[in-house]
């Protein structure tokens, strides 16, 4: 099963290999990864993306937990959040087929953030179940290039852990 | 007034009250080492090499109680301390490890002796840093030894840059060390206590599993007194022996793959097991599933991680062995259920049921009257030592010899590396615990394999008087390969005949130390006689049965009850 863990930890040197070197060592997934710092500056929050059981992803918390600079590990699948990815997505734009991608990106309520004569650069946010979807409607037109970034998410007003 | 970041290391270290590290110089810390000369407080032993330091300031933390201090230079110097800290990573040892490190301006360079030795080591120490501002040394210092020895204790690395060590700067009066992010939990929840307890008077084939970190919570007593009253077997790992008198009548010895039939037995018929300070390591428990099948499972430990890692725990107790015991001691003592038995444990028929299975197979060898056998030489080390001797030990048989026939008594007598299971452990931890404790006797046990993997640390012993015994269980094999090759290779013995040793006996003299040797039983005990009775580093090469193996044995990820016996 999938799972959300939103990770507070010290910005300092070194912290993310910290991270990251723990889910290598110890087999453990990432499905992605993102993080930024909080209001306080020497706080980062990540968001991470695990894919595993549940003694698994008791253990990945657990294990986070125990890194010394790391504040709070929250598996925040476990209660009601939103979450949001972004993606920007280059696509083939053709005079046949320009049409058909603004439709598409307005069913999506993305946007055009590049135009060339032969592309659109396409902005989307959503979750990574909606970017997805948007990704393989735009496939057989022609994607050219894509970056995503991984996963934030929050917890819900009033539903706080 | 300005001191140097050299000369506050050192006033750190007074600060930690720090008596003896273990080092070896080179371009990096030739501060640090100027600063050692000019003062007399701390003692810096010199190493033959780096991985001798980490392993000896392991073994002077086992005994000591305390945090072991190594100091290195960059480069190689520190990338030779990384087998000494994964070991004390695995077993939980505080110790904390200075490394030189080139000058902050170089670091990302590849200058000369340069390695990322903070990037290296991150997934086998407890925590380490890279002092790039002096202003940060201090406190850093003050850090690495109070996250060494709180909460599960373990190796804390600090990489020192040449240029912060000549910086000049005032040194910050003492201060508590506070951390925002790390507060391990010392005290067991009352309901868990609660829990356990009542689960331990509900059972009537209970076991305690006892670990290392019964030893390092300095929990013998309370475990000893807990399983006296509850009248509880225990059985203990490799990292627990001494954690519970290994002659009183409730011992089982070790159990797991090497571990004694009564104990495998017993684990696998209980009703209750008590884990302290133990993590259910595969050695320990062979097929996990197979693993205390009928048991409810009570888990101590402090560090959460373990728990549940391997096996499913039934009443988790995040805690201090100590506490969680002195706990429980204190729950049974106002018990009136327990006290009103009169009866109290009542665990007569289980105990006897473990002793048939004792009779029926005690832990022993086949004893020849020309060959010497390696079991008869530890024993005998045992009786002549009155079993008060600190006993090291290298890795493979060896190890298994000592633990299995020397019946530690004590804790702090038995340093072993248990977890990664460094062969060349043995003789540097000798050499940590014999300055650690100068008028006790030291015995590593060894084997001629394993031996030669730190040898040159005869000249360390021998410059700082240190009369430590090594005993070579010698068969001219790596023995313990060599019987995993008799037994599930069909024979083929490939790499593991030692065709070509030295004379260890000759090879002693060489260094100035007394060199014996025994290739009969007879002449066992005179040797070992001699050895305790001589004032210097002795090695006695004890000529053993070639192809003796070590048994009971459990068979790689099979069930702990499907031993292979003498």
């Amino acid at each position: 099963m999938k799972h959300t863990i939103s990770v507070l930890l010290q910005n300092k040197p070194g912290v993310l290999s910290r991270v990251t070197g723990l889910f290598s060592g110890r087999g453990f997934n990432i499905e992605s990864l993102s993080v930024a710092p909080t209001l306080e500056t020497d706080v980062s929050c990540l968001t991470l993306v695990t894919v595993g059981d549940n003694n698994i992803v008791e253990q990945i918390t657990k294990q986070l937990h125990k890194l010394i600079d790391i504040i709070k590990v929250t598996d925040i699948s476990e209660f009601e959040f939103v979450e949001r990815e972004m993606a920007l997505i280059r696509v083939k734009a053709e005079p046949s087929t320009r049409a058909e991608i603004l439709r598409i990106c307005d069913i999506f309520r993305g946007k055009v953030v590049d135009v060339s004569a032969k592309s659109y650069a396409l902005e989307v946010t959503g979750t990574c179940d909606k970017v997805q979807a948007m990704i393989d409607i735009l496939r057989p037109i022609g994607i050219q290039e894509i970056v995503r970034t991984g996963t934030i998410a929050m917890t819900r007003a009033n539903k706080k852990y | 007034m300005k001191i140097t970041g050299a000369q506050a290391l050192l006033k750190c270290l007074e600060e930690q009250k720090v008596e003896t590290i273990f080092g070896f110089p080179g371009g990096a810390v030739i501060d640090l080492y100027d600063e050692i000369l000019a003062q007399d407080k701390i003692t810096h032993v010199l190493v033959r090499h780096e991985q001798a330091a980490v392993h000896a300031a392991d073994a002077y933390a086992r005994v000591t109680g305390d945090v072991g201090v190594a100091l290195v230079t960059s480069g190689p110097g520190a990338t030779n301390t990384v087998t000494g800290i994964a070991s004390a990573y695995m077993d939980s040892i505080p110790i904390v490890v200075f490394t030189g490190q080139v000058p902050t301006g170089l670091i990302g360079n590849d200058a000369f002796q340069e390695v990322d030795i903070v990037g290296i080591t991150r997934p086998c120490t407890k925590h380490n840093y890279l002092v790039k501002n002096i202003n940060d040394l201090v406190p850093t210092i003050r850090e690495a030894f109070y996250i060494a020895r709180s909460g599960r204790p373990g190796p804390v690395l600090v990489d020192l840059p040449k240029d912060v060590m000549a910086t000049r700067f005032v040194f910050p009066e003492p201060q508590q060390v506070k951390m925002r992010t790390y507060r391990p939990t010392y005290e067991p929840h009352p309901g868990q206590i609660e829990k356990a307890c009542q689960a331990i008077l509900k059972a009537k084939k209970p076991v305690i599993y006892a670990g290392g970190g019964v030893i390092l919570s300095n929990a013998s007593d309370d475990l000893t007194q807990l399983a006296r009253t509850a009248d509880i077997p225990v059985t203990m790992t490799l990292m627990g022996l001494g954690g519970f008198p290994g002659t009183d009548p409730l011992s089982m010895g070790m159990l797991g793959m090497h571990g004694t039939y009564y104990a495998n037995m017993a684990v696998a018929n209980c009703d209750l097991l008590i884990a302290v300070g133990a993590r259910f390591d595969d050695r320990v428990t062979g097929r996990v599933d197979a693993f205390a099948p009928h048991a409810k499972i009570i888990h101590i430990d402090i560090d959460p991680t373990s728990i549940s890692k391997n096996v499913k725990v039934h009443i988790p107790i995040v805690a201090d062995c100590k506490h969680a015991l002195t706990a429980m001691n204190t729950w049974f003592a106002r018990s009136e259920e327990f006290n009103a038995k009169t009866e109290k444990g009542n665990h007569a028929a289980w105990l006897r049921e473990i002793n048939d299975w004792r009779v029926a197979h005690p832990l022993g060898y086949v004893d020849t009257p020309d060959v010497i056998k390696p079991q008869f030489v530890v024993q005998k080390l045992h009786e002549l030592t009155h079993g008060d001797a600190i006993i090291t030990t290298e890795v493979g048989q060896n190890q298994m010899w000592a633990a299995q026939f020397y019946h530690f008594n004590h804790p702090r007598a038995f340093m072993t590396s248990g977890g990664l299971g460094v062969m060349g452990y043995g003789f540097p931890a000798a050499i940590g615990a014999q300055m650690a404790a100068p008028d006790r006797t030291v015995i590593d046990i060894a084997g001629d394999g394993s031996i030669q993997m730190n040898i040159q640390e005869m000249a360390t012993a021998m410059q700082y008087k240190l009369p430590v015994k090594i005993a070579i269980l010698n068969n001219g094999y790596l023995g313990m390969v060599r019987q995993w090759q008799e037994l599930f290779y069909d024979k083929k013995y490939s790499a593991t005949p030692l065709d070509v040793a030295p004379d260890f006996v000759a090879l002693a003299r060489a260094y100035g130390a007394v060199g014996l040797r025994a290739t009969k039983p007879s002449e066992v005990e005179p040797v070992i006689k001699e050895a305790l009775a001589t004032k210097n580093l002795v090695v006695m090469d004890f000529v053993i049965a070639r192809e003796e193996g070590v048994y009971p044995m459990v068979p790689a990820g099979k069930a702990t009850t499907e031993m292979l016996l003498v």
